[in-house]
């Protein structure tokens, strides 16, 4: 039995499927008078940043906030972080202080998975972005937002949905916790970019990638942009900007090729002109102001579901999962407990 | 700590498949509609009429006993009242007990709950614990001006002060013994059977 969130790929589809039912139940809280549930009153949640952010910290604060849950934020800037600490030694300080999960976020992938396995602490660990290699809450996320645009009601899933992930594939984290976790619902996942931003060993990965952006859009359900990430950058991966936008930007000519249903997503933060031009990002089929609201929910349902009981409800292979529609109030449950 | 086996025991399935031939039947599914008739005449004798009434089932089985007396309330006073669901999960005091259990559906009436009449409607009373919860949440969704209890079976042994103002059956059990509610929306059959 897992305790950690480290990568979209221990995730079940049962597990997968659970988290986004219990998400789609903690939505509605933010539309009530008190946003607080009690679940996690008690429990201290750290917030470990190595490296920036706006969203995914803001989201993961909020989330366990509106559980009752004690939250502190570490991030590397004006901490001991700074001074050249390593990983252990502030691993074992979070232990000492009792912290029943950290939330991690490090410039080096992996980190995480060090953190919850090497035996420093005994905290459940969630990876909110390593390096390149995965950010399996914000795959969550968007999950849960197509589902809400694309299969509404309750038992559809994502099954056939055509999803095209399009942009710096190789340095994206979104892009590969996406990719494992939609495979996992069934979705069919194509990767478009630029022959020099697909990574390495991608023909393993179960998807289809394209260099073609406008062969894709007219038969695809969700467009995920990607932002390019420059800073991960240490060569030329494209000539120019402008070339770039010209063959992998999504604009308004575009956008017109979509089908009616479809959605246009991205994990922000984006670069207006770049990836995405401002009137497509602005425009009814984005939902990308929604997917930070989502994120909210979502990450309550991850917290809720590893920290909420006395053990996680998220399973990983060898365990039987628990039943997960919504009858799971059973006939002798009822009678025991009322 | 539990292993997964007193899971698989609580499945639902396991209860459905068992259920009939084991059991006792208590009520049969025109006793459980003559009890509902009885508890929704009741309510509005209460209640003085349908005024400013709310019905909040607890899922699962409540919500379809809530919805329910709402159809009987209607066919008397030709008014419908509003109703919702609430879920306990998160408020009950074994939360911690147990391994993160799913959520179900909380669904608040459009006119919310503030200075209105709520029933809450569930299907067995037993602690009691359960109803201490329903409060607990409630009270993080608005100030009714008054809460009644409606159950189908109180089976006895409280462990918290809490009793029913509305109630189908009184059902003297012993704690070994399990009772199962059986509702057509839910489970194909309308029954309460006693094992």
């Amino acid at each position: 039995m897992k305790k950690h969130l480290l990568s979209a790929a221990d995730l079940t589809r049962d597990d997968a499927e659970l988290i986004l039912e219990t998400a789609e139940e903690l939505r509605s809280l933010a539309d009530r008078p008190i946003k607080k549930l009690p679940a996690l009153r008690g429990r201290t949640i750290v917030n470990l940043f190595f490296e920036d952010s706006t969203r995914t910290r803001i989201s993961f604060e909020a989330a366990a906030k509106r559980l009752s849950a004690d939250v502190i934020n570490f991030s590397a800037k004006g901490s001991s972080l700074s001074k050249g600490e390593s990983l252990k030694d502030t691993a074992l300080t979070l232990e000492a202080m009792g912290a029943d999960a950290v939330v991690v976020r490090h410039w080096a992938s992996g980190a995480p998975h060090n953190l919850a396995n090497a035996g420093w602490s005994r905290s459940s660990v969630i990876n909110a972005g390593d390096g390149t290699h995965e950010h399996p809450t914000q795959a969550l996320l968007d999950a849960f937002t197509m589902t809400r645009h694309l299969a509404p009601e309750k038992g559809q899933g994502l099954d056939g949905r055509r999803v095209a992930i399009v942009g710096d594939v190789l340095h994206s984290r979104v892009a590969r916790s996406n990719a494992l976790l939609l495979h996992t619902l069934g979705a069919e996942v194509t990767l478009v970019a630029p022959p020099t931003l697909l990574p390495y060993g991608v023909d393993s990965w179960n998807v289809q990638t394209s260099y073609d952006l406008d062969a894709v859009l007219p038969k695809t359900d969700v467009v995920m942009m990607l932002r390019v990430q420059r800073e991960r950058m240490n060569a030329s991966y494209f000539p120019s900007v402008r070339e770039y936008s010209r063959r992998y930007g999504l604009d308004a000519r575009r956008m017109a090729t979509l089908q009616d249903h479809a959605i246009v997503m991205h994990p922000g933060p984006m670069i207006r002109g770049m990836e995405i031009t401002a009137d497509v990002a602005d425009s009814e089929r984005s939902v990308i102001v929604e997917q930070v609201t989502n994120g909210v929910a979502v990450r309550m349902a991850v917290l809720y579901l590893l920290l909420g009981g006395a053990e996680p409800a998220i399973t990983t292979g060898d365990t039987v999962p628990e039943p997960v529609e919504g009858s799971t109030s059973s006939t002798t449950g009822d009678g025991d407990d009322a | 700590m539990p292993p997964t086996q007193p899971e698989l025991a609580e499945q639902p399935d396991t209860g459905s498949e068992t259920g009939p031939d084991t059991g006792r039947t208590v009520l049969d599914a025109r006793d459980l509609s003559r009890a509902l008739t009885r508890i929704s005449h009741e309510i509005l004798e209460r209640n003085r009429g349908s005024r400013d009434l709310v019905l909040l089932g607890i899922p699962t089985r409540g919500v379809h006993l809530a919805h329910r007396i709402a159809a009987k309330i209607s066919e008397v006073e030709g008014i419908d009242v509003p109703v919702g669901s609430l879920d306990v999960t998160m408020y009950r005091d074994d939360l911690r007990m147990r391994p993160a259990r799913a959520l179900l559906p909380t669904e608040i009436p459009p006119g919310g709950i503030d200075d209105k009449t709520v029933v809450l409607v569930d299907d067995v009373l037993y602690s009691g614990r359960t109803i201490r919860a329903a409060l607990d949440a409630m009270n993080d969704i608005g100030r009714p001006r008054a809460v009644r209890l409606a159950v189908l079976v109180d089976r006895g042994h409280r462990d918290l002060p809490i009793r029913a103002d509305f109630v189908g059956k009184n059902l003297p059990t012993s704690t070994a013994e399990s009772v199962a509610v059986r509702l057509e929306e839910h489970d194909g059959e309308d029954s309460v059977t006693i094992r």
